[in-house]
């Protein structure tokens, strides 16, 4: 990755957050605070509220109660925010290629969609019908999409899933990387991830076990 | 290439590389001109004098079965979640899924048209009046079809109901689309019933890229 | 159930939350059934005793006086649900979400009453029950617009996710409804020139005018009154759905 500029700082800010899925409160009462070059795991178990949390922050949810707020960000948009979930948008029988570019040109790019392609180990296959990729290429090339529109912000609805000890590792790399540019990370796990620096990292527990 | 044609050219290249899905769209459409004579009889004066009627109808539903493909697969994989955060805006989304869906629905039907008017005997001028007046009603059908398959996109099976929200608001389409063929007796207004279905056509490609955009966003999953 | 966190302030926040409308409209509810029964009674002995019986079509002119005001409430109940869309859009009123709601099945019953009360007034005159008459068909459009809301509200689970879609087809609706009024018009000049429906202009004598306004008047404080029962039913509904939940999680936890 040859990006070098780091990003404005961004910092979210939840106060009395509640979100609810459908007609259910998943979670209420959730203060916190994430900084530039910090991450959040969120840890819980399935079904909790996890994805329902990132959904919120992203803005596809309204919150039940309270608020957030990203502060410093240009918010009448959601264009300074990568959502990264569970369904990875690849379309079969356009290429890899094909795939990333048009992702490049709908969020904006300003780094090289061949040093993406690099990054994520798929640049020898960019000529390929994305329909024949694994599972775990799927998903790297999923990441290869948050890395050719540099964003400040990401939210990660488990981003090792499907993928195997190397593209764990990558994840990890690439996540520190983004933090080491004033990025900012919300991720929810059930995985541990081997992030480099724990001192930026928090945990913050989504629902109570009965 | 900019975000708004990006999403044309992908949209485009998808459905020329999955091969006869916009075909069948097609087939449906002459098949309604080749069913009506086994309904109403052979009568050749009979048929030409519905054939605008028809050659409409046939259109029209074509159209409406063919809506909810709008936006149904980037819902389902989860495409249209992340073009919320892209720089383009939803509404501008759904105006370059319109074009290209016009593109590939309307066209084949517009370029179909011939079929349908030898088999239902139509002469030349009724039949150049039914092509100017597809050409320029068909973007009004893809734009109330718009609003249908957004509204509808979150629901499961919601491609059958879109259909049913959309035809009421289709009918001055319908109506005035006919009338740009043939008034009936009388003095012929087919003039004024294009220049009226032109200005439907503008209102409603202008205006529905919003509401869809809107209930793209207010819908999620 | 309580999602009212916000402070209690003026009239407008304070009727946001369910359980507060309810006990705040409740009291209107006899009253409002009240004035709707005098009128009706009002209404119906001038329809029946005191108006003038049409001099070509007889006793069946009557018919007029339910067949106009159902006419009017049909167009009259999509306003107020494209107004209750408005509310939900801009304001996210949560009121403005049972309004509409309640509103769309009134909508669709006047206006099929419109349409069978105008039948039953056109086969004197048609020989037929029914005629591509324009107002009538634009009539027939509207109870399919109505027919398709309703079915929009049922096809959803989550039904404050489905307010705001259907207030944005609703609003797509009422931006038509004129263009398809228009053309049906137009369509129905070019196929049929005469019109049955004479009674609609002011040079009406007056002693049709009185009776068919107490009868306007009547049915529109019947829509009023069926419109906030029908509101406090899908508040209740609400709650049910609500109750039932929590009864599912704490029954699965044990």
């Amino acid at each position: 990755m040859t990006l070098r500029q780091g990003f404005d700082p961004l910092t979210l800010r939840a106060t009395g957050l509640a979100c609810r899925r459908g007609e259910r409160v998943l979670v209420e009462g959730l203060d916190f605070e994430v900084g530039p070059g910090r991450a959040l795991l969120l840890k819980g178990p399935n079904g909790a509220g996890k994805t329902t949390l990132l959904m919120t922050l992203y803005g596809a949810i309204r919150p039940h109660s309270g608020g957030f707020a990203f502060e410093g960000a240009d918010a009448d948009t959601a264009s300074f925010m990568h959502l990264f979930g569970h369904q990875s948008a690849i379309k079969p029988r356009l290429s890899v290629a094909e795939n990333l570019a048009f992702w490049a040109a709908v969020n904006g790019n300003s780094a090289s969609i061949d040093a993406a392609l690099d990054a994520v180990r798929l640049a020898s296959i960019a000529w390929l019908d994305a329909g024949y990729l694994s599972a775990g290429q799927t998903r790297r090339l999923a990441w290869a999409r948050l890395l050719v529109s540099p964003r400040p912000v990401w939210l990660l609805d488990e981003p090792t899933s499907a993928l195997d000890a190397q593209g764990d590792a990558m994840v990890a790399q690439l996540i520190d990387a983004h933090l080491d540019q004033g990025g900012l990370v919300v991720a929810a796990t059930h995985l541990p991830l081997a992030l480099r620096d724990p001192a930026r990292v928090t945990e913050l527990r989504i629902g109570t076990t009965p | 290439m900019t975000g708004f044609s990006a999403i044309i050219m992908r949209d485009l290249r998808l459905a020329l590389r999955s091969g006869g899905d916009a075909l069948t769209l097609v087939l449906f459409f002459v098949m309604i001109g080749v069913v009506v004579p086994f309904a109403i009889g052979p009568d050749r004066e009979l048929l030409a004098r519905l054939a605008p009627g028809i050659v409409w109808i046939a259109a029209f539903l074509s159209m409406l079965l063919g809506l909810d493909r709008l936006f149904r697969t980037d819902h389902d994989d989860g495409t249209l979640l992340l073009l919320r955060s892209a720089q383009t805006p939803l509404a501008a989304v759904a105006l370059a899924k319109m074009i290209a869906h016009w593109l590939l629905t309307a066209v084949p039907l517009i370029v179909a048209t011939p079929l349908l008017a030898v088999m239902l005997a139509m002469d030349m001028q009724g039949f150049m009046r039914a092509l100017v007046s597809l050409l320029i009603g068909t973007p009004a059908l893809v734009a109330l079809g718009a609003v249908g398959a957004s509204v509808t996109v979150t629901i499961r099976r919601g491609g059958l109901i879109a259909p049913v929200l959309i035809l009421p608001l289709a009918i001055p389409v319908l109506i005035f689309g006919v009338g740009a063929i043939t008034t009936g007796p009388g003095p012929d207004q087919s003039g004024s019933a294009l220049l009226l279905l032109a200005a439907i056509s503008l209102i409603t490609v202008a205006l529905s890229p919003f509401a869809a955009g809107l209930a793209i966003a207010s819908g999620e999953d | 159930m309580s999602i009212d966190t916000t402070p209690r302030q003026s009239w407008w926040t304070r009727i946001a939350h369910p359980g507060q409308f309810t006990a705040w409209t409740t009291p209107w509810l006899k009253p409002l059934a009240v004035v709707t029964v005098l009128l009706f009674a009002l209404g119906l002995w001038f329809a029946f005793f005191n108006s003038p019986e049409d001099y070509q079509l007889g006793d069946t002119v009557r018919i007029m006086y339910v067949h106009v005001p159902t006419a009017w409430l049909s167009q009259f109940i999509y306003a107020a649900m494209a107004v209750s869309a408005v509310g939900t859009l801009v304001w996210r009123h949560p009121m403005a979400d049972v309004s509409m709601k309640a509103a769309a099945p009134l909508g669709a019953t006047f206006t099929a009453l419109a349409l069978f009360t105008g039948s039953l007034w056109g086969r004197p005159t048609w020989g037929t029950f029914w005629e591509w008459d324009g107002r009538m068909t634009s009539t027939l459009v509207l109870l399919l617009i109505y027919l398709g809301i309703i079915a929009l509200w049922r096809a959803f689970e989550d039904q404050l996710r489905a307010a705001r879609v259907v207030a944005i087809f609703t609003l797509v609706g009422a931006v038509n409804i004129p263009i398809i009024k228009f053309s049906v018009d137009w369509w129905a000049t070019l196929h049929q020139p005469a019109s049955v429906f004479r009674p609609d202009g002011p040079r009406m004598p007056g002693s049709i005018l009185t009776p068919l306004f107490v009868m306007l008047f009547a049915f529109t404080f019947l829509f009023f009154t069926l419109h906030l029962m029908g509101m406090h039913t899908e508040i209740k509904r609400r709650r049910l759905i609500n109750l039932e939940r929590r009864a599912a999680e704490r029954g699965g936890a044990a």
